[in-house]
């Protein structure tokens, strides 16, 4: 592909790509922008909610998915967690030039297809074209709008002492993914990425506990740090129990290899919820019915004290703080 | 020195005598009145705000002896910083000398450390005829908690953790006596008044004391220790857990429940001369154990007899301490060998302080608790010192040390009140108020959320006791130290200045400040050896040449910066710091072709050598660091000691320093020694510690199946020679002279006593005057009064 290569040819092979992948009826209206109509919408619920994220990642293509379909399921999961029902998404791409069309077109693909899965439409669309070394291969940019059917009230700023933990399986699978496809560690290993959206798995959820408190997708930073935001928001300590945190044996030994700490690893399809402890076990229950919660776990509870802190009870018995990293997990033992 | 009095022409001449330091709460006045009545004086003596004043009329002749008795004999546990005397005129004379009772709300001057038994109160304790016969809380103005007793300020009863024990009149009549020795001893107590002590199961069933002992509760524990249970002792800084060391089922129980590996378990035995059936103990190392911080002293054990092998497995000097209350004393009386005592806690946790939280958390470990109904107001640990090149030097410094000040260098006076946060490890913190330093006992590790717990409560009650609202903050620059994020937020809070200290600059300047360097002293060339600490570049440092003084810092020499492969897993895998150093030097190849039929090659070969080059090729997570005690973890490990994984922080190296071989130490010929070289590093241009040679020689010698004490002796001979030669490099002046003359060194590489020893004589050689610690650790224990003498002295402008 070819930067400002006469334009017209190439915007018409881009522009049937898309139409073509994507294909519904607000965008083949070839608009500038898609139209949706509020009637359908108000039925569906009270509150609209709008997100946006940006994916950078290398290399493009990973085991268990790609760009395309964390650039979905990253933007459904942002407005899931809401408690919202996503519906559409917006794609703007960023391409370097020289970037194959082939590639390309996988990756609109892998986009059609989660899209599709997830039961959302991708309605309207940009591409841009930049010189060599002006961008890494490909970028991507979705755009969410999602509504959310009933009252619910999660926020950071929830969670009580009393409360309880929930993950819905795995921690640190595509982080550790990510760092065997980029480089060649010859660790036997067959970690996918868990991307997957979890809008289904909360509308469960909250089918079974309407008060939910908090709610959040652990991406970058890994649950570490979404656990810390809440404790922070809630004035609140989270006391997590290490044997109870799922995580997969080929992670585990990944992570012992490369002295990474699980905790801090990307996910890309694992939320974190902190729920009424009179509901946890319901919660936990329906969630392990539902594909992309079967690992579903308690993996802790919120106290008092110390306020604002998240501490794991570790296997050998100690009791650790478990602190947002400001550097890259760099050692601190003199 | 004594201060020249200014005579009255009269026959009778009046002075004030101020006297500054630790002067209160040690029984200071009544020793100023005895003295007074001794050399018939009149006057007063009180406590104010900046210590005792004294008033006093006399001859003149006896008043000037008055002023040296009271500086050559001060009380036990006083500190006299300085004693300023000037004539006063001679008013309405008194009668006679008076002591002035502290008005309430004034100010008091310092918290004293807690103090082991004194002789007379032992001698009381353990006479039968005396009124405290067997009383386990006995103390007296020379002796007793302090510390650890202590709630708030000003210290009077009240304010302790005593206030629940109203004094019987026997007491009172003592407390009011100021003839004696317990003249306002505020924890003074007796059988009739005082904390009470009773033994308890575990399981909570019933004792039957007399199948147990004739006399009391506390000898009760000693027949359970003889008989190899483990018993949980309630003593004066926390709940400890103790066994007889003899029995090896008891000791390595104790080690399993407490879930600690490796690392050595502390000692105390009745008397003397038990500890001088296991170890050597030199007439300094005898003074150590007797004075009234009573440490625990690291000692050299003697080969033909050992205790049970979990005592100190790997080790050949055991940490020995002598009893330091009454209980400890009457719990031994029948004991004729020592005693495991450590504290009551898992492994990394503070210890526990509270009857029912002990009960709670040690029940699975102690079979019985020793318990009494005296509060511990401040958790203390045992300190921890070794005789070094002559000298006592402080490896932790904490019960009987701490909280007595630091005394600043000239120049410091004017300091403003600083908190410096201190390091990550062995955490201290430290408070600079009125020209000297505070620096708090010994914390601990302050992931451990139990520490880091007990670090803030430290932080409130020491700035409570000191009445210290502080001006500015001082942090280490590493930013995921949980002190650093603490201090930050502070700072946020408080809307105070905050002063990030690089690390090792902070270890050097802790070493200045205890030497007594003053604040505008010119830079002297630090040497900071220890694990890791956070460098200016952003980069792991942890074997620096700095050129410093307390305001700058620049670095002129420093160690090869190797990969540490996993990060922190480096630190507890020393295989992976082999590997990274023989990666660096000669990699995979030459090290095969050469080395192919050691041990170690085997090793290596079956670690996932694939992932690990990745891992240094592409840089994930494995951080580069110019560390000498990774250098130490690499040998230890090519050498076959802790390859594996070690099980407390700088195990690696303190078991390489055990092996070396003396007499190879001593008498081989130097040149032996394993080389380094110094060349430079592309970029920067610095020199560095280059050890391709080193490692050449060394693996030789495991072809050569070199025995591993001469290695490890070689090694750190060596090592020594190539950081001396460093110093020489960076200080040479092209006339021959040299740019300094002053060698601080620092960090916890330090600890080990043939590298310090062997460094410090040689740079003596060369003529450099040696800088180290004593009172304060040479660890990160000593970090946080490195950082506050940085931030005071950033804060004060130069003098010129
Ligand atoms: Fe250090
Ligand atoms: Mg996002
Ligand atoms: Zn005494
Ligand atoms: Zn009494």
């Amino acid at each position: 592909m070819a930067h400002g290569s006469g334009g017209k040819a190439m915007r018409e092979l881009i522009e049937r790509l898309f139409v073509e992948a994507f294909d519904n009826p607000l965008l083949a209206a070839m608009e500038d922008q898609a139209v949706v109509p509020l009637e359908g919408l108000r039925q569906q619920g009270t509150k609209l909610a709008f997100t946006t994220d940006s994916y950078v990642v290398n290399p493009l293509f990973f085991p268990g998915g790609s760009i395309g379909e964390l650039a979905v399921h990253g933007t459904i999961n942002d407005l899931a967690v809401s408690g919202a029902t996503p519906l559409f998404l917006s794609c703007g791409m960023i391409l370097e030039e020289g970037l194959s069309i082939d590639t390309l077109g996988q990756v609109v693909s892998r986009m059609r297809e989660a899209a599709a899965l997830a039961g959302v439409s991708i309605v309207t669309g940009d591409t841009k074209v930049v010189e060599r070394g002006a961008a890494d291969k490909l970028f991507v940019n979705t755009a969410g709008i999602g509504i959310i059917q009933r009252d619910v009230a999660i926020s950071a700023r929830r969670a009580c002492p009393g409360d309880v933990v929930i993950t819905n399986g795995n921690i640190g699978d595509h982080g550790v993914a990510i760092l065997l496809a980029r480089n060649e560690l010859a660790l036997e290993s067959t970690v996918e990425s868990d991307t997957q959206p979890l809008h289904d798995l909360v509308r469960l959820m909250l089918e079974v506990c309407p008060d939910i408190h908090c709610l959040r997708d652990a991406t970058r930073g890994g649950v570490a740090t979404v656990l810390n935001e809440f404790a922070a928001a809630s004035q609140v300590a989270i006391h997590l129990v290490e044997a109870a945190i799922p995580v997969r044996e080929s992670v585990r030994g990944a992570c012992e290899i490369l002295g990474l700490d699980p905790l801090y690893l990307a996910n890309e399809g694992k939320l974190v919820a902190i729920v009424p402890r009179e509901q946890a076990d319901s919660i936990v229950d329906a969630m392990r019915t539902h594909p992309a919660g079967r690992d579903s776990a308690i993996i802790g509870e919120v106290k008092e004290t110390p306020n604002g802190a998240v501490l794991m009870a570790t296997a050998f018995g100690g009791l650790r703080v478990v602190d947002t990293l400001v550097g890259d997990q760099l050692p601190r033992i003199c | 020195m004594t201060p020249v009095l200014t005579l009255h022409p009269t026959e009778l001449a009046a002075v004030t005598i101020r006297v500054r330091g630790l002067v209160q709460g040690v029984g200071f006045r009544p020793a100023v009145w005895r003295l007074a009545q001794e050399h018939r004086l009149r006057g007063h003596v009180l406590n104010d705000g900046q210590g005792v004043r004294i008033y006093a009329i006399g001859a003149p002749e006896q008043l000037q002896r008055f002023l040296t008795g009271l500086q050559e004999h001060p009380p036990t546990l006083a500190r006299i910083v300085e004693v300023v005397s000037e004539p006063a005129s001679l008013q309405d004379i008194p009668p006679g000398f008076t002591i002035i009772e502290s008005g309430a709300g004034e100010v008091t001057t310092g918290v004293v450390p807690d103090a082991a038994t004194c002789h007379e109160c032992l001698r009381e304790v353990l006479d039968p005829f005396a009124r405290r016969y067997r009383y386990p809380f006995t103390n007296c103005t020379h002796c007793g908690p302090r510390l650890t007793i202590q709630e708030k300020i000003p210290y009077d009863r009240s304010g302790t953790t005593m206030s629940g024990f109203p004094m019987c009149p026997l007491c009172e009549a003592e407390y009011h006596d100021p003839s004696d020795r317990r003249f306002h001893a505020q924890p003074i107590a007796c059988h009739a008044c005082g904390p009470r002590v009773w033994l308890e199961r575990a399981d909570g069933k019933p004792i039957a004391l007399d199948a147990l002992t004739m006399l009391d509760a506390v000898d009760a524990a000693c027949t359970l220790l003889q008989k190899g249970r483990v018993v949980a002792i309630k003593g004066l800084g926390g709940v400890q857990l103790a066994c007889d060391a003899t029995q090896e089922e008891a000791v390595s129980r104790l080690r399993r429940l407490k879930a600690r590996e490796g690392k050595p378990f502390a000692l105390m035995a009745r008397d003397l001369q038990i500890i001088r059936h296991y170890c050597e103990v030199s007439e300094q190392e005898v003074a150590l154990l007797r004075s009234p911080a009573a440490p625990i002293v690291i000692l050299k054990t003697r080969a033909e007899v050992s205790l049970a092998p979990s005592v100190a497995p790997g080790i050949r000097t055991l940490g020995f301490m002598l009893p330091n209350t009454p209980l400890h004393h009457l719990m031994l009386r029948r004991m004729d060998r020592p005693i495991v005592l450590t504290s009551g806690n898992r492994s990394d946790e503070p210890q526990w302080i509270d009857n029912e939280q002990a009960k709670v958390h040690l029940g699975e470990m102690a079979e019985y608790f020793l318990l009494h109904d005296r509060g511990i107001a401040q958790r203390v640990d045992d300190s921890v010192a070794k005789v070094m090149g002559g000298t006592a030097r402080m490896f932790r410094r904490s019960r009987g040390y701490a909280p007595a000040p630091v005394v600043l260098p000239p120049g410091f006076d004017e300091a403003p009140r600083v908190l410096a946060m201190g390091g990550e490890l062995k955490n201290t913190f430290c408070l600079i108020r009125d020209g000297h330093a505070v620096l708090s006992h010994h914390i601990g590790d302050l992931e451990d959320a139990l520490t880091q717990a007990d670090y803030r409560r430290a932080l409130g009650h020491y700035r409570e006791l000191f009445a210290h609202v502080p001006q500015m903050l001082a942090i280490d620059r590493h930013p995921d130290y949980l002190s650093s994020k603490i201090g930050r937020e502070m700072a946020a809070d408080q809307d105070l200045p905050l002063c990030e200290v690089q690390h090792h600059h902070a270890h050097i300047a802790a070493c200045l400040a205890e030497n007594g360097i003053p604040i505008d002293h010119p830079p002297v060339l630090g040497m900071a050896l220890d694990g890791l600490g956070y460098g200016d570049d952003g980069t792991l440092w942890g074997g620096e040449f700095l050129l410093a003084d307390y305001r700058t810092c620049t670095r002129v020499g420093t160690f090869k910066p190797v990969p540490m492969l996993g990060g922190e897993q480096a630190v507890k895998e020393p295989w992976r710091n082999t590997y990274a150093h023989l990666m660096a030097e000669m990699g995979w190849a030459r090290f095969v072709m050469n080395y192919g039929d050691l041990d170690l090659y085997h090793y290596l070969a079956h670690k996932p050598r694939v992932s690990l080059d990745q891992m240094i090729a592409r840089g994930i997570n494995s951080p580069s660091a110019s560390s000498c005690g990774r250098l130490f973890d690499a040998v230890a490990a090519a050498m076959g000691i802790c390859r594996d994984r070690v099980s407390y922080e700088g195990q690696a190296a303190v078991e390489l320093e055990q092996v070396v071989d003396q007499s190879a130490l001593e008498q081989e010929d130097v040149a032996l020694a394993y080389p380094f070289t110094i060349p430079y590093l592309k970029g920067t241009k610095l020199p560095y510690i280059e050890p391709l040679a080193m490692w050449q020689a060394l693996l030789g010698d495991l072809i050569l199946k070199t025995p591993l004490p001469v290695m490890a002796a070689r090694f750190h001979k060596g090592l020594a020679k190539a950081l001396c030669a460093m110093v020489d490099q960076v200080t040479r002046l092209e006339d021959g002279g040299r740019t300094v003359r002053e060698v601080a060194l620092s960090g916890g590489v330090f600890q080990n006593q043939v590298l310090f020893e062997f460094v410090k004589g040689r740079l003596e050689g060369m003529g450099f005057r040696v800088l180290s610690h004593a009172q304060v650790p040479t660890n990160d224990g000593g970090l946080a009064l490195g950082q506050a003498v940085i931030a005071a002295a950033k804060a004060s402008s130069h003098k010129k």
